[in-house]
This record gives C-alpha cells, structure tokens and sequence, in this order.
C-alpha cells in the first residue's frame, strides 16, 4: 500500500509541472505585453522597459518559468496589475469563501445525493424511485447559474426568504449552496442508485437474506458498505467540477470568492492574479482527488484481490 | 472410449468456433431493439430532431427578427402577442431563442465532434501502441484532467478572446480527455481479442487493423460518450457566455440572454426564466438520449 | 416413505418469472419429500429449476420472481403460511443454505467472524465475545486451521475451498434441521470437491440434519445421497431412492442422463449424449417436456402431459410409459444397459 502511495504521488510531479507550465504560458500566449499592462497605455518606452527588465520579461523563456514555479512555491504570486498590491494578499480572503461554498455545497450534494439514491434503488421501477430519477435528470441537465437566478428571483426577491447576494450570514448562504449543490446532488443520487442495484443482486446479499438477516439491515450494513465504494470517485471528481462551478454561482449571487475573482481579473486582463487563482483550484482538485483515489483503492482492495 | 469423449468434445468447440467467426450477429440491429423499446431514450431522441428542424427552418415562421429594438414595448410580460415577453430593449424573447437555438446546438455538435476528432486518435495510439507513447499521452491527458469543470475552458477562453468559435475550440479542448480516455480503455479491450492478434500474425498492417477492427469497437462507446457529452458542452457553453467570455451581445445566444436578464432580475425574471428553460429542455434530451443509448450498447448495465 | 419420517415436504410448488417477453414457469409443480436425517438429491441440467426450488423453500426468490402456488411443509407447517418476520426466523436458524459460488457469497467489506457473529446475533442473541467463542467452535468443526486467527480476516484472503468452509460453518452456525446446498463443489478444484462434499456427509451425522444437495452431477448424486428428484424443465420426472435410480432408471430422461455418464461399473461402448437441447421457456412442448428429445415419444407424449405416479416401492415417475394408456413399444419399460450398444 505504501507503495502505491509513494508511486501515486510521483506520478503528481508530471501533471504539476504540466499545470504550472500551462498557467505560465496562459501569460505569454496572451496578446499584449505585460509590462504595457502595468505602466498604463499612456507609459513611456524607457518605463515600459525598466518594468521588462525588473519582472525579468527580458529573460529566456525557461529561466523565466524556474523563476515562476520558485515563487509560487513560496506562494508568491506577483503583483496584481490593477492594485499593485501583492496577489496572495488579495486571494487569500476570497478563497475561504470559496472554499466554504465548495465544501457545504458538496456535504449537501453527498447527504441529499446518497439518501435519494438509496431510497430509488430499494424499490426500483416504484413511483418514488421513478420520480427522484426525473428530479435528478432535471437538476443534471439545469444551467447552475439559472438555476442560482431562478432560486433567487423567487425565494429572496418574491418571498424575501433570503438576502439575495453576498455570503457570511447563514441566511446568504443557503441559496448558493443549493445552487451550487444540485447537480452534484444529482450526480452522485444516479451513481449511487445504480451501485447499490448493482450490489443487490451480488450473491452475498443473497446469503445475508439467507441468513435470516432482516431486509432492512441486508440494504443499510450489506449492501451500502459495498455501494459505497464507486461513489467515493464521483465524489471526488464532482468536488472539483464544484470548485469550478463557484465561478458561476458567486457571479451570480455576487459573492466575493476566488471564482468571481478570476472572471473580474479576466475582464480587467489582470493576469497574475487569474494564473493564481487557476493555478490553486487545479492544484486543490489534484490533491483531493490523490486523496479520493487512494482511499478508493484502500476500500476497493478487498474486492481488487479476487 | 475415453479418447473418442475427448475427441467428441474439441470437435464440438472447433465447430462452436467456426460458427462464432462466421455468423457475427449485427450488433446494430439488435442496439436499435433495445433502444426502440426505451421510451424515454426515443422521446429524447425525438426531441433532438424537433428542435435541429426547428433551429434551421423556425426562422424562417417567424415575423419578427431577433434584433428589433422596440423600446415602447420593452420589459412586456409574456401575453399572446410576446409568447415569452420582450427584454430590456423590447426585443421578442420567444423570437430571440428560436434563432438562438442554432447556436446553442451548432456549439454542442461542433465541440464535441472537434473533441473527438482530437481524442480519438489519442486514445486508438495510447490503447495500441502502449508503453512510452501511452504514457506521454495519457500524461497530457491527466494535466487537462487537472483543470476542473469549466476552469480550463475559462483559461482558454482568455487566452484566445470572448467570442462563440473560440467557446467551441474551449470545450473541444476539455472534451478531448474524456474521449482519449474511453478509447483507449475499448482500444486496449479490442486488442486483447484473439482475432487481432490472428490478424497481425497474418501480416496486416497497423493502419489496416486500426481502421478495419479496433475503429468498428470503439464506435459505440464513442457515441455514447458524445451523446453525454453534448449536454455538459452546452452547459459548459452557455455558462461561459453568461460569464461574458462567449457570445458577445446582440447575438441571441442563450447564456449570453441569461446574463442580461440576470441584470433585471429584481423587475422582470421573466427575462431569465426562458432561455433558461431553453437549455434545460436542449441538455435534458441529449441527457435522456444518451442514457438510452448507453443503456442500449451495454445491456449489462441495464438494471 | 410417509409423512411422519419427512422433514420437508414439498407439494405442487409453482415459482414464476414475471418477464417483459410473459410469464417464465421455472418451477412448475414441483412435489418431493426429504426424509429426516437424509440426503436427498435434486438433480438436472441448469435451468431445470433446481436451484430457484431450493430458493422458494427459504422464499428468497426476489422480484420479478414470485411464488404462485403450492405447500412447502416442514415438520408439518407451511412455511408459505408464514410472514416474512417468521420466515427470517427459520433461514439461517433452521433451514440453511449453502451456494455455488464460494469466491461471491461472503461479504467482500465484512471479516469472515463478523458475518458468522451475524448469525448468533440474529437468531439466538449472542454478543461478540460469546459469539466469537462459537464461530472459532464452527470453523474448527468444518476443518479450518487455526480458526482464531481467520476470523479477523477478510474473505480475499482465503481459498476458494477454505471460503466454502466459512460458508458451511456460517450456515451450520445455529445447528439447522436442513441444509440445503446449491451446487456447493462446482466451483470449485475436484480435490477440495472431495473434501467439501465428505465435510457435509459428517456434519450431517454429527449433527443429525436432512439435507437436500442441489447438483448437475450424478457423481455427487452417487457418492452424497439418499434419494433422488430428477427435475427436468421445472418438473420432477423422477423420485426414487438412490439405488434404484442407478441400477433401475425408468424415466427417458434418467436413462439418457445415466448413459451420458461415463462409469467405472459398467463395460460401456460409449457415451450417448441426449439429442436435442432443454426447450426455452417461450416454446415449452404442451405435452411431456421431454417428448421431443425423447427416443420413445409417441403422439401420447406430445400431446398430453404425464402425471407423476406412484409405480410402487416409493418410486415415482412422470411417463407415459409406466402407465396403461401407454401404447408404443411395451419393451422399453425396463432401463437394459445393453440396449446402449445399439443406439
């Protein structure tokens, strides 16, 4: 097992250099010159210059990305263009927004996804089972940020249930996340449905009721532990679509988080800030799903050995 | 007695062999059995063929134009004149998502078929060739992966500029690892088939087994997966031009319609509601469709 | 025999499958006994309905499958009579069962002692220590070395052969008066099938239970049981004790399994397959099952089905045959091994 770790982690090396590389180049692939960014269009060209020569711009391009990767290992991330004021003091408030919305909304989507998958699989083909999987199409197949708009519209602006934007009192809270949570909801409601089917038609749930095991234990110890299993990866995976889908929903609820911050960065071409921001989504998902697949792999290594 | 069992026997796989060789059923006919019986699957499928007829031939029913400023009749609500009502600028929004309609499907189909045609090769070399050239692809292929949902399609979209081709060229980009990753898993299934093996013995050329019986295997789960994909593409699409990295105003495109119509939430949420509803009947047929085609190729899976 | 020596009677039982292509009759009037403290053996090609007969005595048939009709006695109440709550009290506790499949039917996420506790638990209250006490009894009866040190693993860690064991071990746990085994060799190496099959006649002495082993194969037939059923198409074609099965076959379909055998008895020319292949549900002959593979078939046997009568010594046969409608050749009432050479 340790092996596997070890090897699992060697393997992390060549997708983060790809990453980091990615996100420097996303820089220089931009049209305009960063140097130009910062001084203003009105800079002089000496200006221009003593900004080229101060960021290194002038460098070789592989010297330039050592340097890069050097920094941002030391969490350095540059200076943002707009305020000048250093990028990791400007993410470092806004990420655990973000990271608050990613993490409740990806409890709620686990807690309500697993319950109605559960519930569908125990009576497959019954009215219940039928209509939680429509819900769960619908709630695939919405726009997050209509669905956000929608939600909005009706609970905070018709019924004034809830503040309609910003994030901090419980009650700015609960639309986001419902928006944010209901496609992985869903998600993780058809992976479980169809696991936990697939695991009680296995032949020792067949000797579990030939035990004389009650139903109810046979599905909630027998069967569950079992199902469990595969729904750990989409877990993983919908984490990460869920830290991206944070772009969208603080847009729309107007909430000062990472992902609004990349696409106010993008519009204003503040690129040291956007290439952080990717750069520390991508390298969370990476680690979380490190972490989703080894204990996949601890969990699946008893049914692995057959 | 005991040899003439034994001879008996192989004479019998020999002729079980020979009959599985030469009499393969039609895999297709029997896909379309299964799918025909899938209500759902069909509806879906429907659906699709309604909404492509209407994309190209509705505008041509309609009286008004997706660009007419009508600013005295602006914010209208819904009534028999205005089926979905008129947005800030009085412009018809039933008008606007019927002439929409064509671009939201033209993104769709184009990324995903420009995503296959990139991680189709990708998979078939990575699944047939194997060692170091599986591995550098499949390397590449997990630096993509890092990306999460529609964060690498906003990264390339800023790179390349707010526009509906580049949206497309975006998604197609984030579509490939999906498709490179499914071939090469039925690339390397097709290749452990004795018959392949048989078949290069004989002296075929790499070109010719790839064309004539690795392509054949890959096919269904390719279309499934393209079905699927089609969906998250679309969301993926629209939620980019809602963003304002992607379609650029006046273009009727949907996302582009609902970030407008975010702005006059709090007056008209009709504005947002429809085009909005738009997409999800688009995602939830192709949703549909693809369940029952994967449903369909795979009867395992059936439950 | 009567009915006062059977544990398990089984009368007139009709299990079905509710497809989307009609109803599937996988158990059509099925009747049998098993006398207490005997082996009585089910035999047949798969899809007989063996194995789903062995599944409607516990009721563990699960949709689309369901029980139509019929009596399943044991030690005289009907267990169809029961509800569900009694019925959980009699699996595992009084009637066990063992499967084919010992590499799928432990809990791949449970220790081997957890799923045996399991049974202590449910049926007589037992907590861990005592429970525990009791699977180490269990697993050092069915021949498991060091059993204390098994119980804490898991089942990917043990043999096919050594997993059958925890299964026996699991169902024999509360000392049932039947246990019914599915196919419990098939699965498994001819060497460790030996073993298995020698482990169940033991424990059956020691314990003093009936059993009813469930088998495609005449060699286990031979070696394990008392009497016999032969099911052929959800149907039992014949019932007769052991003995007399081998040396005095009656049915066709006996006959033609028999000489399919090879055997270490008998001069045999050679083995005579049966022609033909078991029919599929949806083009299921009206009259005998067997009538058009059988070589003695008449218009008789293809028109009307045979009822399965008593023809003396406790023997019982589905044939029209043995009968006195019986109007083809009178000369093949009697299983001759010799006639093999001719055919």
């Amino acid at each position: 097992m340790t092996t596997y770790i070890i090897r699992r982690l060697f393997q992390l090396i060549p997708v983060l250099f790809g990453v980091t590389l990615l996100v420097f180049l996303l820089m220089h692939l931009t049209p305009g010159n960063p140097a130009q960014l910062i001084a203003g269009e009105t800079a002089s060209q000496s200006t221009i210059e003593r900004i080229e020569v101060s960021m290194g711009l002038n460098d070789p391009l592989p010297v330039q990305y050592v340097n890069f990767v050097t920094d941002v290992a030391q969490l350095d991330f540059g200076y943002s263009y707009r305020n000048n004021t250093p990028v990791f003091e400007e993410i470092k408030p806004r990420f655990w927004i973000t990271m608050e919305l990613a993490i409740y909304s990806t409890i709620l989507s686990i807690f309500i996804g697993l319950i109605a998958g559960i519930v569908s699989a125990v009576r497959q083909y019954s009215v219940r089972d039928v209509t939680i999987m429509i819900i769960a199409l619908f709630g695939m197949s919405m726009p997050n940020f209509w669905l956000g708009l929608m939600l909005m519209n009706w609970f905070s602006i018709q019924l004034g249930w809830f503040p309609p934007t910003g994030w901090g009192s419980a009650g700015q809270v609960v639309l986001p996340v419902i928006t944010l949570g209901t496609a992985g909801a869903a998600v993780i409601a058809r992976m479980t449905r169809s696991s936990m089917l697939d695991v009680i038609s296995q032949d020792y749930i067949r000797t579990a009721r030939a035990k004389g095991v009650h139903e109810q234990i046979v599905i909630y110890r027998h069967a569950l532990k079992n199902a469990l299993i595969p729904v750990v990866t989409v877990v993983g995976l919908q984490f990460g679509t869920l830290l991206a889908g944070t772009v969208l929903t603080e847009t729309v609820f107007s909430i000062n988080g990472l992902g609004r911050l990349v696409i106010d960065s993008i519009m204003a071409r503040d690129f040291p800030v956007v290439q952080a921001c990717i750069l520390i989504i991508s390298v969370i998902f990476v680690v979380v799903n490190l972490i989703v697949d080894i204990s996949y792999t601890l969990l699946n290594k008893r049914i692995d050995m057959d | 007695m005991a040899n003439q069992n034994i001879e008996q026997n192989t004479d019998h796989s020999e002729v079980e062999l020979q009959a599985m060789n030469v009499k393969k059923p039609s895999p297709w006919k029997d896909f379309y059995k299964r799918l025909k019986r899938n209500k759902a699957a069909l509806i879906g499928f429907y659906t699709i063929v309604f909404l492509s007829i209407v994309s190209i031939v509705g505008p041509f029913l309609l009286s008004m134009d997706p660009s007419d400023v009508d600013v005295i009749n602006k914010f209208s609500r819904p009534s028999a004149e205005h089926w979905f009502g008129t947005d800030h600028m009085g412009r018809d929004i039933f008008t606007r998502i019927v002439y929409g309609m064509k671009y939201t499907l033209g993104v769709g189909f184009g990324s995903v078929f420009l995503g296959a045609i990139m991680g189709v090769p990708l998979g078939i070399v990575a699944g047939y060739y194997g060692g170091r050239i599986d591995n550098f692809i499949m390397r590449l292929i997990d630096i993509l992966l890092a990306f999460p949902g529609i964060l690498l399609a906003l990264a390339i979209v800023s790179i390349l500029g707010g526009s509906l081709v580049n949206v497309t060229i975006a998604v197609a980009i984030y579509a490939i690892p999906g498709f490179a990753r499914i071939v090469r898993g039925s690339t390397l299934a097709a290749k452990k088939l004795e018959y392949v093996d048989a078949i290069r013995a004989l002296g075929s050329s790499d070109l010719r087994i790839i064309f004539k019986h690795i392509l054949p295997n890959v096919s269904s789960p390719v279309i499934v997966n393209a079905t699927l994909y089609i969906a998250s593409a679309i969301l993926t699409a629209a939620g980019l031009s809602f963003l304002g990295m992607g379609a650029q105003p006046p273009m009727p495109e949907w996302g582009a319609m609902l970030n407008d119509g975010r702005d006059y939430i709090f007056d008209a949420g009709y504005i947002a509601f429809f085009p909005g509803m738009a997409i999800v009947i688009v995602v939830l047929a192709f949703n549909i469709f693809g369940d029952g085609l994967r449903d369909a190729l795979d009867p395992k899976l059936k439950n | 025999m009567s009915t006062n020596e059977s544990i398990l009677e089984v009368t007139d039982l009709r299990t079905s499958f509710f497809t989307e292509g009609g109803e599937v009759k996988a158990v059509d009037g099925v009747t049998f006994d098993v006398p207490a403290g005997k082996t009585l053996g089910i035999v047949g090609e798969s899809g007989s309905g063996k194995s789903i007969t062995a599944m409607s005595i516990l009721q563990l048939i699960s949709h689309p499958g369901k029980i139509k009709g019929g009596e399943i006695k044991f030690r005289g109440k009907n267990l169809l009579d029961l509800s569900e709550k009694e019925m959980r009290k009699i699996r595992g506790n009084q009637i066990s069962m063992i499967f084919q499949e010992p590499m799928t039917s432990l809990n791949p996420t449970y220790t081997v002692g957890q799923q045996i506790r399991e049974s202590y638990k449910i049926h007589q209250g037992l907590g861990k220590k005592e429970g525990s006490k009791r699977a180490i009894e269990m697993l050092k009866l069915v021949g498991i070395p060091s059993p204390e040190k098994r119980l804490d693993q898991y089942p990917f860690e043990l043999s096919g052969g050594m997993r059958q064991r925890v299964m026996i071990a699991m169902a024999l746990a509360c000392k049932p008066d039947l246990l019914i085994a599915d196919e419990p060799t098939t699965a498994l190496d001819v060497t460790i099938q030996a073993q298995i099959l020698e482990l169940i006649k033991e424990l059956q002495d020691e314990l003093g239970m009936s059993v009813v082993m469930i088998t495609h194969d005449l060699g286990v037939v031979a070696e394990t049981c008392d009497y016999v059923a032969v099911m052929y198409c959800g149907k039992v074609v014949e019932y007769a004790d052991v003995r007399t099965l081998f040396k005095n076959p009656r049915h066709p379909y006996t006959v033609g399994l028999l000489k399919s055998l090879p055997r270490s008895d008998r001069d045999q020319e050679e083995l005579t397959p049966i022609k033909g292949t078991v029919p599929s549900p949806d083009e299921m002959p009206v009259g005998c099952r067997f009538a058009p593979r059988c070589p003695f078939a008449t218009n008789l046997c293809h028109e009307k089905l045979p009822s399965l009568d008593d023809v003396g010594d406790g023997e019982q046969i589905r044939c029209w045959i043995y009968t006195d409608e019986w109007n083809g050749d009178p000369g093949v009432k009697v299983y001759e091994p010799e006639r093999t050479t001719e055919g």
